[in-house]
This record gives structure tokens, C-alpha cells and sequence, in this order.
């Protein structure tokens, strides 16, 4: 059974309709790469996989390790496993980084009636990768992405994943307003996070980040659906052809 | 013919009155203080409860709000306790029903610093009434009836390092009216931290209205607080009358989060170059609950800054209030004053009104203002609970972070640890 499975997903926003029958699977341990033109659903699919409310599932169902999570809040997806890179991390005024990640790892913790980390384990557990990010500990007193720059923000992104050990984490577009310096950084923090015991969907626009996180599979996403699956090399050959192949056919 | 138009008296105003006239010769201070309360008064007469007709009073119509007056307040009768908050460590000048109770605090008098009572005071040295706002209407109404106080001076030169807590206490159980009125004098190059606390039980529904005038001298630095945890039927005008010398600091703030109707009033003037000031506020609202911050800021001599911060968090249908005039007088060249008013409105009820007011005859300044009112920010909630972190906690870490943004610029730590953690359980009261 995939640990991930979308099913004939259709969603709409605002009316809108964005997803149109995505059916998707990611096995345990896999890392499945999402590769799509702009305005495919690559970010939609991300948002929809975290309970962004905004959008609107008006068919299909999304299951991970077979339970269909579309009911549940967000917080509840997280104590599931679930965990998003967001595109865009958002700025957090007056909450400290320390606040939040031990705040978000307790409430998790708790909802899935485990104790709190103590503090010498939590502060060694953000301490390690803290330090392989290159994150400094002033970044770590300030508040959530307040002040900090593109590869700071995705930096801080990875650092939570790592603190938080999801099962399965959505990466959206991390490798976006990176350069080669911040992406090396960033993709060794995910490589790093790689387990037979967690899945991972890498959603990018180019091929690049693919160089370094390197995927088991790749799916190609345009107008809602995934219209080509592959291995690693069909990112390649997405390189070499762009998407113009796929923008027709899924209309 | 002349027809005087005169607007009916309201009951309240009846009363006020007929208390007046009842207990004009029993309240304390003769001389010049009596002829002082008299002045005060009529100007009271003439002109009525303040009504949303008056500008400054224009969201807190206190025709309307005070429907009556009530007795004046008699002195304790026996000995209490006045309320702290928790790890709030201060030497306590208790103002009891209006009154100074000595035996109920435990300020100590020191070196640099002399405490009495505001109508034993030697007049000589301080002439009441003379800050900026003392024609303001409530203030000329806490002048009428000024029952008590005490003049606590810092003389030149000297730093006292702890705090000390002005603390008034409503200790009646039948509501009653208490006119408090102190007197803070800052020597110059003396620095002083104090905290003014207003206190009273749940459930009645006393009145307060206050006075506070600060005379700040040159050089000397004041941190100021002010703590609002009336009882929830509470109605307090409270107003600060503030001068301040050349290069000095002041820094004020005006936490609130008791009452029913709460009016705080800072009429302020900056009479010597090269000051620096601040005001912020926390105004923590639920249920009807009705709190204006009203300042006025003036700028009388050149190249001072001043800043003024508040944040109010709004539940229910509750009503937050925020006036702000800064007045730049002509040769008050360099003047740099700013405000910024932020409202987190947490219900579709409740309102917020923001009304900043720049008059400036100078040049060459720079002046602004910035307001905002508005939800939780949605694209904020989803990322903390996208982490793990449940609605209502996730809501409370943003309301707590909005708040303690404010909180976080008063200086002494454990006046800011005391009031973060005031907030925290007011959130966690939220439910």
C-alpha cells in the first residue's frame, strides 16, 4: 500500500478549478519529484496535502498510510506526519524561532499522546541541525523568518522539518530564489532527513534542484493532472524539451 | 431679549451638583486649593458631562455612559490588602478610596525621596494644577472633588532604583466616586521608575476618576506605568498631566485590561530641547467593554522625539478607542514625533476607532502616523497550525506576540515579565 495516495483529486479556489483528477501514489521512503509549467497545480497540490482551507475538494479523496486526511484541521495532518516547505515562508512578528518549534513539536507530541521532549533532547535535536544549516543561534532568539533573507527563510523551513521528523514532507519550490551556494545548503539539509521511514514530494519548476536531490521518480503535473510518470532521467529530458510537449494534451 | 440656551442637566450631572454643593466646604484644603476646586467646578457647570458633540470626546460620550453619579466615597474602614500582580516587586503608596493610606502599603521614604500627603505638601514648592489638560472637563471634575493623594518628589540628582507603586484601591462593596490626585516631581539628572495601578472588586459598579501631574526635570529619566485592572463594572477617567524639561526621558505606558468604561487622557508638553519620549499602550478587551486612549502631545520646544505605540487586542463587542494629537508649535524646529495604532479585532462585533490629529507651525519636522485594525492573519494561523499547532493555541500565540510587541518596549524587566504574564492569562482566560 503507497504511504501517499491521491485520488482523482478535483479542487477549485475562488470558483476557480486548479486540480482536475490528479491521482497520485508515493511509496514509503520514496521521493517523488513534481515537475510542471507555472500555473499547473504543483503549489495547489501542496497547499491541499497541508489543509490550507482556501481551497475546495469538490471530488476525490487524499489517504496517507490508507486514512483519508481531507477531513482533518491542519495541526491534525502535522501530528499525522504531514509537513509542508512552504514556497513563501510567511514572517511570525513577536514569536521566537525556539517558541515555535518547541510549541509546534510538544502539540504534536501531545497529539499523538506522547510526553514532551525534554529540554537537554529538544535543544540538542535543534542544536545538530541548527549548526549543519548554518543557522546561528542569534537566528534561533529572533522571531520565525523576521528579518530573514530567501535562503535564510528555507533554510529555517528545513530546520523544522528536522525538528519535527515528518513522515511524509512536501517541499514546495524550495530551490525558488535560491542560488547554487543557499540550494547546495538546503538540499544537503534534506538529503540528510532521507529514511526508509519517510516520503517525500519535491515539487520544482526546474530540474536543477533534482541535481541534488536526487528523486526515485518523477511526475509530471500540467492542467491538474499528472500527465507523465518516470524515472530521475525524465527530468532531464523535461530540461532538454521544456513543458510545450505536455500543455496541450491534458486540455 | 436674550433666551440663554442651556441644555437640560442629565441626573448625573444633578449630582455631581448637589454633591458639590454638599461637600465643597468638608473637602479638604483651604485657600488657594479651595478657590482652586471652585474655578474647577464652575467650568465643570458651564459645560456639562462631556458628550460625543466635543471632539475629544467624540467615542466616549460620557453623557451618555454615566448615567448617574454616584456618593462620594468614604474612607476605608479597616485595613486591607491592595492587589499585585504576581513577581511585581515595588515599594506600595496606597491611595484607598481616594485617600493615602499609609498603613496599607509599604513605601519607605529614602534618600532623594520625599513622600507626603498631597494636601499636607508645602505649596510653595508645587502649585497644583498648573500642567497642560487641567481645563480639560474630567480633570476639572477630579479638581472640584480632589479628596486625596500624596506628592512623592525625587530631588536633583538622585537615581532610585526600585520601583515604587502609586496603587489605588476601590475597597467599598456599595459602589461609590473616588477623585484621587497625585503630584510626581522628577528633580533634575534624578531618575525614577514608578508604577500606577488602579485596583477595585468585580461586580460594582464604583467610578473613578483620577489625576496625575509629572513634572519631569531636565535630564532626569522616568519610566512610568500604568496598570488598569479595575473591576469589570468599573468606570475610570484617568488623566496624566505631564511636563517635561530639556534632555530628558520619558517613557510612559498604559496597560489596560479592566473595567467596563475605562477613559486614560496624557496631555503632555515638552518644554525644553532635546527630549526624548515614548508612550505605549496594551489594551486587552472582552465582553462591552469601552477603552479610549486619548493623547495630546505637545511639542513646545525644538529637537525632541516622542513616539506613541499602542496595541489593543478586541474580543465580543467590546469598543477600543485611540485619539492622538500631536501639536508642533512654531519654534519647535527638529521635532520628530510619530504614532502608530494597531487594532486586532477578534470578533465581527467588536470596533475600533483610530484618530490621530498633527498640527504642526514648524518646518522642519517630521511627524506620521499609522493605524491599522484587522483579523488574525489567516496566511499566519495556517503556518503555525500546518507545524502542529491546534487553533486555539495557534490563535493565542498570535495574540500573545501582538500584544508583547507592545509590552516588550518597557524597559524594567520585571514590570515586562509581570505584564507579559498578565496578558498570557487574560488569553488563556479567552478560552
Amino acid at each position: 500500500m503507497p504511504f501517499l495516495e491521491v485520488r482523482n483529486l478535483h479542487v477549485e479556489i475562488e470558483g476557480k478549478k486548479i486540480l482536475n483528477g490528479l491521482t497520485l501514489s508515493v511509496e514509503k521512503g520514496q521521493v517523488a519529484a513534481i515537475m510542471g509549467p507555472n500555473g499547473s497545480g504543483k503549489s495547489t497540490l501542496a497547499y491541499v496535502l497541508a489543509g490550507k482551507d482556501e481551497y475546495t475538494v469538490t471530488e476525490g479523496d487524499v489517504l496517507l498510510d490508507g486514512e483519508s486526511i481531507l477531513e482533518m484541521a491542519p495541526d491534525e495532518r502535522a501530528a499525522k506526519g504531514v509537513f509542508l516547505a512552504f514556497q513563501y515562508p510567511v514572517e511570525v512578528p513577536g514569536v521566537a524561532t525556539m517558541t515555535f518549534l518547541r510549541t509546534a513539536l510538544n502539540a504534536q507530541r501531545k497529539a499523538r499522546g506522547e510526553g514532551e521532549l525534554s529540554t537537554p533532547e529538544f535543544m540538542k535535536r535543534v542544536r545538530d541541525t541548527a549548526s549543519h544549516l548554518g543557522i546561528s543561534q542569534e537566528m534561533l532568539r529572533r522571531a520565525v523568518n523576521v528579518g530573514f533573507s530567501g535562503g535564510e527563510k528555507k533554510r529555517n523551513e528545513i530546520l523544522q522539518m528536522a525538528v519535527l521528523q515528518p513522515k511524509l514532507a512536501v517541499l514546495d519550490e524550495t530551490d525558488s530564489g535560491l542560488d547554487i551556494d543557499a540550494l547546495k545548503v538546503v538540499a544537503d539539509g534534506v538529503n540528510r532527513l532521507r529514511s526508509p521511514d519517510r516520503s517525500m514530494v519535491v515539487i520544482t519548476h526546474y530540474q536543477r534542484l533534482l541535481n541534488y536531490i536526487v528523486p526515485d521518480v518523477v511526475h509530471v503535473l500540467a492542467k491538474g493532472r499528472v500527465v507523465k510518470s518516470g524515472g530521475k532521467e525524465l527530468a532531464l529530458e523535461l530540461e532538454a524539451k521544456g513543458y510545450a510537449q505536455f500543455q496541450g494534451e491534458a486540455a | 431679549m436674550n433666551a440663554e440656551v442651556r441644555a437640560i442637566k442629565t441626573p448625573a450631572e444633578q449630582a455631581l451638583n448637589a454633591a458639590y454643593t454638599a461637600a465643597r466646604t468638608m473637602l479638604p484644603g483651604k485657600g488657594a486649593i479651595a478657590d482652586l476646586r471652585e474655578a474647577a467646578f464652575q467650568r465643570f457647570d458651564a459645560a456639562g458631562l462631556p458628550h460625543r458633540r466635543i471632539e475629544e470626546w467624540k467615542y466616549t460620550d460620557l453623557r451618555a455612559l454615566m448615567r448617574e453619579a454616584k456618593p462620594l466615597a468614604e474612607p476605608a474602614k479597616a485595613k486591607g490588602k491592595v492587589p499585585a500582580l504576581p513577581g511585581l516587586a515595588a515599594g506600595r503608596i496606597a491611595i484607598v478610596n481616594g485617600r493615602y493610606e499609609q498603613a496599607w502599603g509599604d513605601f519607605r521614604a529614602g534618600p532623594g525621596v520625599e513622600l507626603s500627603d498631597v494636601f499636607a505638601a508645602d505649596q510653595r514648592n508645587y502649585r497644583l494644577g498648573e500642567v497642560p489638560g487641567s481645563d480639560d472637563i474630567a480633570f476639572s471634575l477630579n479638581t472640584a472633588f480632589m479628596m486625596g493623594g500624596v506628592v512623592l518628589r525625587v530631588t536633583k540628582d538622585a537615581k532610585v532604583a526600585a520601583p515604587v507603586e502609586i496603587a489605588h484601591v476601590f475597597a467599598g462593596e456599595a459602589a461609590a466616586a473616588m477623585y484621587p490626585r497625585s503630584v510626581v516631581i522628577v528633580e533634575p539628572d534624578a531618575r525614577l521608575t514608578f508604577i500606577e495601578s488602579f485596583n477595585g472588586p468585580a461586580g460594582v459598579d464604583y467610578q473613578v476618576n483620577s489625576a496625575l501631574e509629572l513634572v519631569i526635570g531636565d535630564g532626569a529619566h522616568v519610566d512610568h506605568v500604568m496598570i488598569g485592572n479595575d473591576g469589570d463594572a468599573a468606570l475610570r477617567i484617568s488623566t496624566l498631566g505631564l511636563t517635561v524639561g530639556a534632555r530628558a526621558t520619558y517613557n510612559g505606558f498604559i496597560y489596560t485590561a479592566g473595567g467596563a468604561v475605562i477613559r486614560n487622557q496624557v496631555f503632555a508638553r515638552f518644554e525644553g530641547e532635546g527630549t526624548q519620549a515614548s508612550i505605549g499602550g496594551a489594551t486587552l478587551l472582552k465582553g462591552r467593554q469601552h477603552v479610549d486612549n486619548t493623547l495630546v502631545i505637545s511639542h513646545a520646544a525644538g529637537g525632541c522625539t516622542s513616539r506613541e505605540r499602542f496595541r489593543t487586542v478586541l474580543e465580543d463587542e467590546s469598543h477600543g478607542i485611540f485619539q492622538g494629537k500631536i501639536i508642533v508649535e512654531p519654534h519647535a524646529q527638529k521635532t520628530d514625533a510619530k504614532m502608530a495604532s494597531h487594532a486586532l479585532l477578534l470578533s465581527d462585533e467588536a470596533e475600533a476607532d483610530n484618530k490621530p490629529e498633527l498640527e504642526i507651525f514648524a518646518d522642519d519636522v517630521q511627524c506620521g502616523h499609522g493605524a491599522t485594525a484587522g483579523a488574525i492573519d489567516r496566511a499566519l494561523k495556517f503556518y503555525l497550525m500546518s507545524r502542529g499547532i491546534p487553533e486555539k493555541e495557534a490563535e493565542a500565540l498570535l495574540i500573545q506576540a501582538f500584544v508583547g510587541e507592545a509590552i516588550e518596549g518597557i524597559a524594567h524587566v520585571s514590570i515586562r515579565e509581570a505584564l507579559l504574564g498578565a496578558a498570557a492569562q487574560w488569553l488563556s482566560a479567552r478560552g
